[in-house]
């Protein structure tokens, strides 16, 4: 009884393991699509493949919900870890909030259309690029947290690297775009999507700060 | 049986009650205050394993106990035991850490002046120097544990709920040997007086196997450890763990094993006979504190972890403690013993 007991704990365990991994491949998978995604739309519009990786996103999106969700309720219905759980709740959610992020700037290339002149499709991709390399290394932090907590600082120190990277690349596409002779509410227009871009590597770097606070909380 | 006896052992039977309300917290404390393990199981596991190092191998400690004065009649035991237990329930209500082996030691010296029996130097400097190094003892094994095990633990990699599941289990395993420990090296506080003037007549279970009267009276002491256990030391694990120093799951698991070895090095007959064939110095067997040594050994990994975060207003609380406990019960056993008698008539000596 007791040792079925341990051994149903066990799985139990790896069960989690692995649902975390899958809400990180999800969120890394997002960033690797988006980034692919904005070079499509930057060429040619809303085109039938930029459709597709929107769907794709969507589907990414859906999926890391449910993972959440489930870990966060086997995570307290089974009392595992108690010391930390509250540390891998809030995580989960803020990592959560990443792909949302992404899934609504689809939604807003999808919906609204903005039309990118040609001078600043560089400075769109210089910023998606950063932007998603802030992603990729926040989702390594957060591995390094469940694994190889003394190896959350050297990711996060690049998590921070690629934000400033990106508010670098927001700040000159901002002025290309408003040094420009289109009218303000076109020029309103893409410096709202540059400004939701940049929001995606901001709020990563917020996660990587939390990050910093777990891992000082771990090894007190 | 006849009422009486109950009665005289009524007071040891609450020492005990005490000792499990207290004790228990010391080896399941951090783990059920955290959450790492269940209350019921904690009860359970302790309980069962405190009955189980009682019995086996309570004698060891029992045998010093006795060295240092034989109390030879029941009322004078019931006295000895109320004394101590007494001086327990004061230095608790005071707020001050408590020991029922100190509070014991103090009770049986006072029976000892009451009664005219010299104290036997040599068994009581064993015993003095036993509270030192008791402490002492824990916290060089906490230190040593504590460097041995968390540094490789930072490199397995184990998975963050991985290590957690290992942690619960290691945590557990520590309380069996702790409630073991506890019961082999403290049965002795409770109902160690009355064995001199033990009620209980062996028994055989089988033809070669003997449930001796010591280990009668050591089974009803132990399941009054048992019962404190589950009224009481809920309490005391939920605010145990904060108060001398915050402590990670892994850096309890280590305080609690080694507390454990330090209580069954002082309670071990086997080990003591092993040291003794190989001609090596034998460590005396006395009930120690087992607040002390879980004190002692949180003090170690302080200090290894560069001796920040100590309250130490607590330590000189605890160390107030140590001196005043064995005072007062000795105070107040010669005080009760001087009322059994003239009062109530009772033989408190032979």
């Amino acid at each position: 009884m007791k040792f079925s007991k341990d051994v149903r704990l066990f799985h139990r365990t790896k069960d989690l393991e692995v649902k975390i991994d899958q809400f990180l491949d999800a969120l890394s998978e997002s960033a690797l699509v988006f980034r692919g995604a904005v070079d499509a739309y930057l060429v040619e519009g809303c085109s039938d493949q930029f459709s597709e990786k929107h769907h794709h996103v969507d589907r990414l999106e859906s999926e890391a919900d449910r993972l959440r969700r489930e870990v966060e309720t086997q995570l307290y219905t089974q009392t595992l870890i108690p010391e930390s759980r509250g540390d891998v709740l809030g995580l989960l959610e803020n990592l959560d909030h990443i792909i949302n992020l992404i899934e609504g700037v689809f939604w807003s290339f999808d919906v609204e259309k903005p039309e990118v002149p040609d001078h600043c499709i560089e400075g769109f991709q210089a910023l998606v690029t950063a932007s998603c390399d802030a992603v990729e290394a926040v989702v390594l932090a957060s591995r390094a947290f469940f694994r190889n907590i003394e190896a959350v600082g050297d990711h996060n120190h690049k998590v921070v690297y690629f934000e400033t990277e990106a508010d670098k690349a927001s700040t000159r596409l901002k002025r290309k775009i408003f040094e420009s002779d289109f009218d303000l509410a076109t020029k309103i227009h893409l410096r709202e999507f540059a400004e939701k871009i940049d929001d995606i590597a901001d709020w990563s770097e917020d996660v990587a700060d939390r990050l910093a606070i777990y891992v000082i909380k771990r090894t007190v | 049986m006849d009422i009486t006896i109950l009665i005289f052992l009524s007071s040891g039977l609450f020492l005990g009650w005490a000792l499990g309300a207290n004790d228990a917290a010391n080896v399941f404390g951090t783990a059920v205050g955290s959450g790492m393990v269940r209350f019921t199981t904690a009860a359970i596991v302790c309980s069962v394993f405190v009955i189980l190092g009682a019995v086996i191998s309570g004698a060891g400690t029992t045998e010093t106990l006795g060295k240092l004065g034989a109390i030879n009649t029941l009322p004078g035991s019931f006295m000895a035991a109320f004394a101590a237990a007494f001086a327990v329930y004061l230095m608790t209500k005071t707020g001050l850490p408590v020991s029922t082996s100190q509070a014991i030691v103090g009770a049986i010296i006072g029976w000892n002046l009451f009664s005219g029996t010299p104290t036997e130097t040599k068994t009581l400097a064993n015993i003095l120097s036993t509270w030192v190094l008791c402490p002492v003892l824990a916290a060089v094994f906490s230190a040593i544990i504590y460097k041995l095990v968390v540094g490789p633990i930072r490199h397995t990699k184990l998975h963050l709920l991985r290590r957690d599941t290992y942690t619960r289990i290691g945590l557990i395993l520590a309380g069996v040997v702790g409630s073991y420990s506890l019961g082999a090296n403290n049965i002795a506080n409770v109902v160690g007086v009355f064995v001199p003037a033990n009620p209980f007549t062996d028994f055989n279970i089988t033809e070669t196997w003997v449930f001796s009267g010591t280990q009668q009276l050591f089974l009803l002491g132990s399941i009054a450890i048992g019962v404190g256990v589950f009224t009481y030391s809920k309490r005391v694990m939920m605010t145990v763990g904060s108060n001398l120093l915050p402590l990670s799951p892994i850096a309890a698991w280590v305080a609690v094993v080694s507390h454990s070895i330090v209580l069954f090095l002082f309670a071990s007959q086997g080990l003591e006979a092993i040291l003794q064939s190989q001609g090596l110095p034998t460590i005396p067997l006395v009930p120690v504190s087992s607040s002390q040594a879980v004190v002692g050994a949180v003090i170690g990994i302080a200090l290894i972890r560069g001796g920040r975060g100590i309250q130490w207003g607590v330590l000189g609380k605890i160390g107030l403690g140590w001196i005043v406990t064995p005072f007062i019960a000795c105070a107040f056993c010669v005080l009760g013993l001087y009322f059994l008698k003239n009062v109530f008539d009772q033989a408190v000596f032979n």
